[in-house]
């Protein structure tokens, strides 16, 4: 009996080891992996991840945000995340992916893995420069106002809502805007917005290192609010800063962008979900069809179809 | 500030009869307490501009924070709604535990003429050596712990008085140690919030956790550690 169990048809399914769909979305600030292999003394570092500098000089944010704060925020904290993560990925399963797929991956349904906090500051920060702009604030038009009055009933609402958010994250953290079109059964995290409601715009706070990536939301906007990105600045003063970066930072042109890239990714996932439903359409067995090769059949040894 | 709170107990008793006594207590209020010393008197370890800012912004905050909350919550008590007084855990827990960790804290720091980085004799002394093998091991430990610290929290040497012995834990955000298990009891906190620090050490948190054990109060600890351990 114990022998037969064994048994099993060599044309079995073999089913993804984890479960997970790796999403391989492209973002727009995301980078071309670059492979530097370097020789020291001792052994071979494959350093894949770079630092990639703000989309404006170090100054450029001033008086708002000062050059200081610039050089300690990305010469320093961001530089730290980026060398790290290319040492805690390097020899590992995570080598070669890109840096969203070392997120996702390494979020591991919220069991961090060590190199989640690196890989999800790295795009954090990245993220967060490109969210700002010399000169930026004032309003966003077209399309994403349109959506922004929808979803939060007026501008003014909605900046009272992301400042609260900015302002009542506790500890260290983000503040994000972010698009909500994703599917909701999850298998990575728990969705923080699971109502039936998709395609709409959402405000979303996160500790630490944690973004809406993990929830699958595409992110829009975000603010950093842990204290590192405010302190030389405003010292305690969070509210200040907020509203500083609200009025005088927000780079809406950014915004619009993503907004058009997490559009058109919406529609694609959902030409896709068609497809997939029309093919298991197909799929779905007639009657008395011999032809079921594809399923994966253990043998009883008291069957006598394969025993002589 | 004692004669503050004096006055108000005074009152109370005075327009209570005992029967509202028991329906409704007076409620604690919290204010920010004293450092035993000047707001300099710690450098070069750390700034007088840091615990200027630490103490009379970010902990009165907590304090100003706490004490509404508690005053929410207490209405919530009285009238018996319970969805407010769960939503109400996390604020108190935040600002509770900021007044209760900083409250500590600046007792965990002196002044080096007034014995600010002196090393434990005594009882703890000699408790540091048993479960460490040496200050200096646990010095090590503890900086190494704290600087680990993702985001923002505290790295503590407690008395475990269950297992009676020392231990080294960390906490997030303004989790109190106590948090981490009912008997453990909290000798010594760093706080690693970056309030605590940036000024300046900047992104360098091993280099404040390096220059802090110059100010840190071991006599404080020694008390806490024989008292409880009595």
């Amino acid at each position: 009996m114990a022998a037969a169990m064994s048994m099993v048809t060599s044309s079995s399914f073999t089913f993804p080891s984890q479960g997970l769909r790796l999403p391989t979305r492209s973002h727009p600030c995301m980078k071309p992996q670059r492979r530097i292999m370097r020789k020291d003394a001792s052994n071979v570092i494959t350093a894949t991840y770079e630092l990639k500098p703000p989309p404006y000089p170090l100054n450029a944010l001033e008086p708002h945000m000062s050059r200081e704060t610039l050089e300690y925020h990305w010469g320093k904290h961001h530089r730290a995340y980026v060398e790290n993560l290319n040492k805690q990925v390097g020899g590992t399963d995570l080598e070669g992916l890109s840096l969203e797929d070392v997120i996702i991956v390494s979020y591991n349904r919220g069991d961090i893995l060590p190199a989640f906090n690196s890989a999800a500051q790295a795009w954090n920060h990245d993220f967060f420069w490109e969210s700002m702009r010399p000169g930026g604030g004032g309003k966003p038009s077209g399309d994403l106002l349109d959506l922004i009055e929808r979803d939060f009933g007026s501008f003014e609402r909605f900046t009272e809502e992301f400042k609260s958010a900015a302002a009542t994250q506790f500890g260290s953290g983000w503040a994000w805007l972010a698009y909500k079109a994703n599917r909701l059964g999850l298998e990575n995290a728990v969705n923080p917005w699971s109502s039936e409601n998709d395609k709409k715009l959402v405000i979303v706070k996160s500790p630490n290192a944690v973004n809406p990536l993990v929830w699958d939301y595409f992110p829009l906007l975000t603010i950093d609010v842990w204290e590192h990105a405010y302190y030389l600045d405003f010292q305690n003063r969070r509210a200040e800063y907020i509203s500083m970066f609200m009025e005088k930072l927000v780079s809406w042109e950014a915004v619009n962008d993503r907004l058009e890239k997490a559009k058109a990714q919406a529609a694609e996932r959902e030409m896709e979900e068609e497809r997939r439903k029309k093919e298991e359409e197909e799929w779905k067995p007639t009657n008395g069809d011999d032809d079921d090769e594809g399923l994966e059949m253990y043998v009883d040894s008291g069957d006598d179809s394969e025993a002589e | 500030m004692a004669v503050r709170s004096l006055a108000t107990r005074k009152t109370l008793t005075l327009g209570l009869n005992s029967t509202r006594l028991t329906q409704s207590r007076a409620l604690q209020t919290f204010s920010l307490p004293d450092l035993p010393y000047d707001y300099g008197a710690l450098e070069p370890a750390i700034s007088g501009e840091i615990m200027q800012l630490h103490h009379q912004k970010h902990h009165q905050t907590y304090i100003t924070n706490y004490n509404k909350a508690l005053e929410q919550l207490h209405e919530a008590i009285q009238k018996g709604d319970s969805s407010t007084v769960v939503k109400l855990q996390s604020a108190i827990k935040f600002n509770g535990g900021g007044h209760i960790n900083h409250s500590i804290f600046w007792n965990n720091l002196s002044p080096i003429r007034e014995g600010g980085g002196e090393p434990p004799k005594g009882s703890l002394g000699w408790a540091i050596d048993t479960n460490f093998g040496s200050l200096e091991t646990l010095i090590q430990k503890i900086s190494a712990e704290g600087a680990a610290v993702q985001g923002s929290g505290w790295v503590w040497l407690g008395l475990d008085k269950e297992l009676k012995k020392l231990v080294v834990e960390t906490t997030a955000n303004q989790d109190p140690l106590v948090t981490k298990g009912a008997h453990v009891v909290p000798l010594l906190g760093i706080d690693v919030w970056e309030h605590a620090y940036y000024l300046q050490y900047k992104n360098a948190r091993p280099d404040y956790l390096k220059n802090i054990w110059k100010v840190i109060n071991w006599n404080y600890a020694s008390g806490v550690y024989e008292k409880e351990s009595a």
